[in-house]
């Protein structure tokens, strides 16, 4: 791709990237938002993190399709239980991947 | 890494804070990184593209989505409408993150836009929520993960194929760390709900449409049904 034509091709990319990460920020954080607005806003974390998490353990291939057998959630079983019983993020980080490497490379 | 300017002892502190909270993404930025850079190679892009891509762009599946339509040679403008609605579930994230940023500047936020990605965004919400958190902290973690997914992708287009992943299950660094971070969200029943409501519409969703719409879908179902929910409860 020619040096100009892949520049611009960047340049509308990084645009339709960074609007819809900086317009809440600025509408939002510069004024005192109603309590249910706060309210609902609080559970979305949790409910990104879960809507991310779910699908890349529980699917595969392309066409998706539900997939039990993967290692990335048999993984995450322990993963979860190591990270409930000891809530440390480097421990789970470690455990996490030392578990995933013994089982994909021993089975 | 930072340098340690005279009187630094506070902003180190927060570049320290920064890092231990951020390291696992930039762990687990090393081989998503490496291998954008060599399908940006296979792709025809040179080294200095592929970083160019990665500091105008920083968007970890847009820019996977974009190198595949680049070598299956879409059209500019189909490829820039793509990666729109790739990244469209910043917008939730962005509006979450305004809570705990109420106050702070234009020219902070604009800046911190540039960096709210997934694993920034996972971080940063629960370390907000857990306290002992700021916003200074909160812009080292994206910037760090930035830098990092710079270098790995400049890294993966120079040495094109050497690499191979899979050393040492650095590709379950992200899982594991989305699952702690999840974790520490769970601090209700409510909370817990909402969880187990966004995993299924998400999980249904994403085998129905292709793409990404799963996440933001889901998301805003489960977060609005879980809101109603923990509404009722309050009132009986």
């Amino acid at each position: 791709m020619k040096g100009s034509s892949y520049l611009w091709l960047l340049v509308g990319m990084g645009l339709v990237t960074y609007l819809p990460r900086w317009l809440p920020l600025q509408v939002l954080a510069r004024r005192r938002l109603p309590l249910w607005l706060e309210e609902w806003l609080g559970l979305i974390p949790v409910a990104i993190l879960s809507a991310l998490l779910a699908p890349s353990l529980l699917l595969g291939g392309t066409p998706r399709v539900l997939d039990l057998g993967r290692p990335e959630l048999w993984v995450a079983l322990p993963t979860l239980l190591f990270a409930w019983k000891t809530r440390s993020l480097a421990g789970t980080v470690l455990f996490g991947m030392g578990l995933f490497w013994l089982v994909t490379t021993r089975f | 890494m930072p340098d340690s300017a005279p009187s630094q002892s506070a902003s180190s502190g927060v570049i320290g804070d920064g890092l231990s909270a951020g390291w696992p993404i930039c762990l687990g930025y090393l081989p998503i990184g490496l291998a954008l850079g060599v399908l940006g190679r296979n792709a025809g892009l040179d080294p200095w593209q592929i970083g160019l891509m990665s500091v105008l762009v920083f968007a970890g599946s847009a820019q996977f989505i974009a190198v595949g339509m680049l070598s299956a040679g879409a059209a500019p403008a189909t490829i820039i409408a793509t990666v729109g609605m790739v990244n469209l579930r910043h917008l939730l994230m962005s509006s979450a993150l305004s809570v705990p940023l109420r106050g702070a500047g234009r020219s902070f936020l604009a800046l911190f836009a540039y960096g709210v990605t997934d694993e920034s965004f996972a971080v940063n919400a629960t370390r907000f929520r857990q306290g002992g958190w700021d916003r200074r902290r909160a812009l080292v973690v994206n910037q760090v993960a930035n830098l990092t997914w710079i270098v790995a992708t400049v890294a993966g287009g120079v040495l094109g194929g050497f690499l191979s992943s899979g050393v040492g299950g650095i590709d379950y660094a992200l899982p594991a760390m989305f699952i702690c971070l999840l974790v520490y969200q769970l601090r209700s029943r409510l909370h817990l709900l909402t969880a187990l409501l966004a995993g299924g519409l998400a999980v249904a969703w994403a085998l129905w449409v292709p793409g990404n719409s799963h996440v933001m879908v889901a998301a805003v179902v489960a977060t609005t049904l879980g809101f109603f929910l923990g509404r009722r409860r309050r009132e009986r």
